[in-house]
């Protein structure tokens, strides 16, 4: 056991080198002198541009800023925007609540909702309920979910007024926000409605980013389901006048979770993915928007520190997920 | 010897239509999949044959009837069967027109992708370990960024385009071909029937493509058909943030992302571009499932 988890440690240790080469080396490639680009209109003088470069290490053998960059990372220190002039450690923590809000709740929709859909689907296979609940687990599979946001929107927003386009809550509230959870934070305030209002701003971009992971989920689930459902001890448990509520509730279930979570784990990646669109499309002042504006404004250290980070972010979920799925199953560890 | 060479013939030619046939059958069993492959077809002429079937051209504006509604809608008409956007341009004709956008992205970002994909998959495969390592460390790294945030840094780098954006979505999607096409080799080496082939003398060339890949490649064609409508929808998501087709091309994300300001006031400019995307989708994800069936022995059961 402890050999594997050291074994899958190790391969973390090129792979966060390889990140973090890749996220440079992109940024050193990028159209547009960044000196320029931060000067803005105004332009600059020569000495002050030589000043700049010094100051930033431009100037420098591209290995040496790329060694200072890397040694820089391991102590915590990802650079400073060219925009806001604050380091780009502190805007993304700043930021990451928001996100961390979002996919949370989309994730709780995702599953709260995919589970029983899969599961009912597999116990009545090949009929009304299977076709009709895996046809939609496919449509929401196929959703161009910036497309699907708009109709919401349409839908919601313009036709029944119902919820907020835009933000993560009304303007009028103001509190203090300690934990960057505006749920918590809303519900924390006291202030009447406040707690109201920061739902309401929450639904729609969380049904939105949770569809594709709902369908995930409610195909996994089923497919699944169906593989156990197939195993003897359950024709044991049916033999022996279990309920069927019991035998596919708890028995069948319980066996079926392990790629199901698997596969929640695994899709952290297509949550952030999702991230950039649902928060670009609702205004949601999280990471993915903040990559987005960051892509368009040349702020050439956040792209580069925010990439880095969503990798890390990513991979250290990935290898949890592998970890914990050796724990579970003793089978995976010998490969 | 010149005696069994007509009838080995005989056999070879005999054996290609007998497993299309076979195919054939297991594909038609899923419903879904033949429905699929229709509108597949569907838009593939569409995409062929866009601008000859398309009532008027994609870029002409209509300065008089900019807005106008569907025919079923108060204030629509025939002359616009799907209404016109703000420019007064013919929302059918674009939407028309555009379907050869999407299909050449995933046309081009699947042969690119999988191309790749495979040839460094066969090589990992059969490389020293220490070479499949690396190979195995650079898609690791690869995949750790989420596909579409890649994208669009790659795609901020080489410039907002069509072409860039391919480019940049082939480059995301490779690596699951390298991962697929290397466990199946790792797989079928093991096996006799390479290996009887080793010592009738193949060479590593041999072994790689005409021995072994020929048998890897089921699960690779049901990744093809996946990463088709990935590439599309991707494509059309970089279109959307503004770094996919630029304007006027009538490419459907594009056009989604020139109607968000006009979304509550016309409803037709928002709906139809996206509903194109979603059934392309649809489609190609419903055919990749009934190749999935068809193809994959192990997976046939269920």
């Amino acid at each position: 056991m402890l050999n594997y988890i050291l074994s899958r440690l190790l391969t973390f240790v090129p792979t966060f080198f390889g990140v973090t080469l890749i996220s440079f080396a992109f940024i050193r490639v990028l159209p547009g002198d960044p000196i320029i680009v931060m000067a803005g209109e105004r332009g600059l003088t020569e000495e002050r541009y030589a000043e700049l470069s010094e100051q930033f290490g431009f100037d420098r053998p591209i290995y040496v800023q790329f060694w200072e960059y890397f040694t820089g990372v391991l102590q915590g220190d990802l650079g400073t925007s060219f925009v806001t002039k604050r380091p780009v450690w502190d805007e993304f923590f700043a930021l990451f609540p928001a996100t961390l809000e979002l996919s949370v709740c989309a994730m709780m929709f995702a599953v709260a909702l995919g589970l029983p859909a899969g599961v009912i689907a597999a116990v009545n296979r090949g009929k009304f309920f299977d076709r009709a609940l895996m046809s939609t687990a496919l449509i929401g599979y196929s959703m161009p979910i910036f497309w699907w946001a708009l109709l919401l929107i349409i839908v919601f927003s313009g036709n029944l007024q119902w919820t907020p386009v835009s933000g993560r809550i009304d303007l009028i509230y103001y509190f203090p926000d300690p934990t960057g959870f505006m749920l918590i934070d809303s519900l924390a305030s006291g202030q009447k409605g406040a707690f109201l209002s920061a739902v309401r701003h929450l639904i729609l971009p969380t049904i939105v980013l949770g569809t594709i992971p709902l369908a995930v989920i409610a195909r996994q689930t089923r497919s699944a389901m169906l593989e156990v459902l197939g195993e003897d001890y359950i024709r044991t448990a049916r033999a022996k006048g279990m309920s069927p509520g019991r035998i596919n509730g708890v028995h069948a279930l319980r066996n079926a979770l392990i790629p199901v979570i698997t596969v929640i784990g695994l899709s952290v990646g297509t949550l952030l993915a999702g991230a950039i669109l649902t928060e670009t499309i609702f205004s949601w002042p999280g990471i993915g928007k903040w990559m987005v504006d960051s892509i368009f404004r040349r702020d050439y250290p956040v792209v580069q520190g925010g990439l880095l980070l969503i990798a890390v972010m990513v991979m250290v979920v990935n290898l949890t997920v592998d970890m914990l799925y050796g724990v579970i199953n003793p089978k995976i560890r010998k490969r | 010897m010149s005696e069994t060479t007509p009838s080995n013939d005989a056999a070879a030619v005999s054996k290609s239509p007998d497993r299309l046939r076979e195919f054939w059958f297991y594909f038609r069993e899923n419903r879904g999949a033949v429905f699929g492959l229709w509108i597949f077809g569907i838009f593939a002429v569409l995409a062929l044959f866009g601008p000859l079937i398309a009532p008027y051209d994609a870029t002409t504006q209509f300065r008089d009837a900019a807005l106008q509604p569907p025919f079923w809608q108060e204030g629509g008409n025939w002359t616009y069967p799907l209404g016109t956007d703000p420019l007064g341009r013919d929302m059918l004709s674009r939407l028309i027109i555009g379907a050869r956008f999407s299909f050449f992205v995933g046309v081009i970002v699947v042969t690119v992708a999988a191309s790749g994909g495979i040839l460094i998959g066969l090589i990992a495969g059969f490389a020293p370990k220490w070479v499949d390592s690396i190979i195995m460390r650079i898609m690791d790294i690869i995949l750790a960024f989420p596909s579409l945030l890649l994208a669009l840094v790659l795609v901020a780098i080489l410039g907002p385009s069509l072409t860039n954006a391919m480019i940049a979505i082939a480059i995301v999607l490779q690596p699951h071909y390298v991962r697929l096409t290397r466990a199946s080799v790792l797989s079928e080496r093991q096996k006799d029937y390479v290996t009887s082939a080793k010592v009738a003398g193949a060479g590593i060339g041999r072994l790689m493509f005409v021995t072994i890949l020929p048998n890897c490649l089921a699960p690779i064609i049901v990744q093809a058909a996946l990463s088709f409508s990935t590439a599309i929808l991707d494509a059309a998501a970089l279109g959307f943030l503004g770094m996919g087709a630029q304007p006027p091309t009538p490419e459907w994300g594009t056009m989604l992302a020139e109607a968000r300001e006009f979304i509550l006031r016309a409803w037709w400019v928002v709906t139809f571009p996206g509903l194109a995307i979603l059934i392309t989708v649809l489609a190609i994800n419903l055919m990749g499932d009934g190749l999935r069936d068809a193809l994959d022995p192990k997976l046939k059961r269920s």
